[in-house]
């Protein structure tokens, strides 16, 4: 199982995905330097990422608190999710995001 | 109520100055107050907790040991109680920025306001650095920063009769909106989307303001900056619905919360790796001897960013700072529970 993960500046990584996980935790763990400064409580703002279109509609989707949160983002979009609030499943192998430049 | 700290701008001696005041710097002054060992904090927030307090005032915390549930302000008030006996001194409001050793081998630092203070060591437990604010990214908006960008109100006044533009959706954003609307020439709230992350009750009042037509609020986004010589003049808002826009602005304001950058710690000729500091693990003493990094901002093989790992680390650098602070005194290790002369300190006895 895997994830695609698109660094701001087009590098692409392809890096193991962990069921249960929170991509966050996913991203980090791979030694991509993410803020992720709150460390996963959906407090700061800083695991932001764009979700790729195809992925946008197999995600949960926001609740009320990262909709919230994201206010503190910065360039939020449609597409735009806090990593931490995502957790990897099985049908998510292959998920693609853009990390954004405010999460490195 | 807002937090009291020392008037900035004067100069201090003590033994040891802690550099952050989250629970592992508030701790500190616990563990060194049992060594009667005196200790000044400086924080550029405005008051004690750190990232507990200010990101996550309100989330539940379950690994204290002996708290099963407590929230980060909850921890944070409860620190400041315990360490109450000991009269720590607080400069908040302020970056340490300056560190240098002085020919007498004590340590001089100063903070951006002007403080000066010095110690036979200090204490570096900074946690993820000093909290800044984050900055959107706007093309050329730098030149406009101290001059026409501000990312926080200093001088109400100083805004009185100007084209005001705020960006954000918080509670800050919403706050300033409402007190500066009034004497602004014209007010525009700027947020990409038509919902808030701030009190009900301001943007009631934000929205009946807009009804009136005393203010505008436009879901968009900043597009452009347009001025010369750091003044600006308007800017270009861009939005799904109504495109792009100019709107006149004196002043934007761009409320994001704050982010963490380690700041001058990076510059005090310690050794550092990734953003860390690295330490021994029997004194959390860094590449510098006198100075130690404790809580979230040091590494060492088996590191875990946990505030019980800061707190453990606090106790054992107060053992190492007792030797500088006080060389040739002995250090008698004494238990809380047992001892008449740590209850005196801590008036309990």
């Amino acid at each position: 199982m895997n994830i695609v993960i698109k660094m701001p500046d087009g590098e692409t990584r392809e890096i193991e995905a962990t069921i249960g996980w929170q991509v966050m935790e996913i991203i980090k763990n791979a030694g991509v330097p993410i803020r992720a400064e709150c460390g996963g409580a959906c407090a700061c703002a800083t695991c932001h990422v764009y979700v790729d279109a195809a992925w946008m509609d197999r995600l949960p989707p926001r609740k009320d608190e990262e909709t919230d949160m994201l206010d503190m983002a910065l360039s939020v979009e449609d597409n735009s999710r806090l990593s931490c609030q995502i957790v990897f499943e099985p049908e998510l192998d292959g998920l693609t995001v853009t990390l954004a430049e405010d999460s490195l | 109520m807002a937090f009291q700290g020392t008037p900035p701008g004067e100069r201090h001696e003590t033994d040891v100055v802690i550099i952050g005041a989250g629970p592992i710097g508030l701790f500190s002054v616990f563990e060194l107050g049992l060594l009667d060992l005196k200790a000044h904090l400086i924080d550029i927030l405005d008051r004690p907790g750190g990232q507990c307090t200010e990101l996550y005032p309100e989330k539940p915390i379950y690994d204290i040991p002996g708290l099963p549930i407590v929230t980060g302000q909850e921890l944070t008030d409860r620190l400041m109680e315990q360490i109450a006996p000991f009269g720590a001194t607080f400069h908040v409001g302020q970056m340490a920025a300056g560190l240098e050793k002085l020919p007498s081998g004590r340590w001089r630092v100063t903070s951006d306001a002007g403080t000066v203070i010095e110690a036979a060591a200090v204490v570096i437990a900074a946690g993820g650095g000093s909290f800044v604010p984050k900055k959107p990214p706007i093309q050329g908006i730098e030149a406009y920063e101290g001059t026409s960008v501000f990312y926080a109100v200093r001088k109400m006044e100083s805004y009185r009769g100007k084209d005001i533009v705020i960006v954000g959706g918080g509670d800050s954003a919403l706050d300033w909106v409402l007190n500066l609307q009034p004497i602004a020439k014209s007010m525009t709230l700027v947020h990409h989307r038509d919902g808030f992350r701030a009190a009900q009750h301001s943007v009631n009042q934000m929205k009946a303001l807009v009804d009136a037509g005393k203010m505008a609020f436009h879901v968009a986004s900043v597009a452009a900056l347009h001025g010369e010589g750091g003044r600006l003049a308007s800017v270009s808002l861009t939005s799904k619905e109504k495109g792009t826009f100019d709107v006149p602005c004196d002043v934007l304001l761009p409320f994001f919360g704050l982010t963490m950058k380690l700041g001058p710690v990076a510059e005090w000729g310690l050794n550092l790796a990734e953003n860390l500091v690295p330490v021994d693990t029997e004194k959390f003493e860094t590449s510098t001897p006198g100075i130690f990094a404790i809580g979230d901002i040091n590494t060492y093989p088996g590191k875990l960013k946990l505030i019980l790992s800061g707190f453990h680390e606090a106790a054992l650098m107060s053992q190492a700072a007792f030797k500088i602070a006080r060389p040739g005194e002995k250090l008698r290790f004494q238990y809380t529970t047992s001892s008449s002369n740590l209850q005196k300190k801590l008036g309990v006895a």
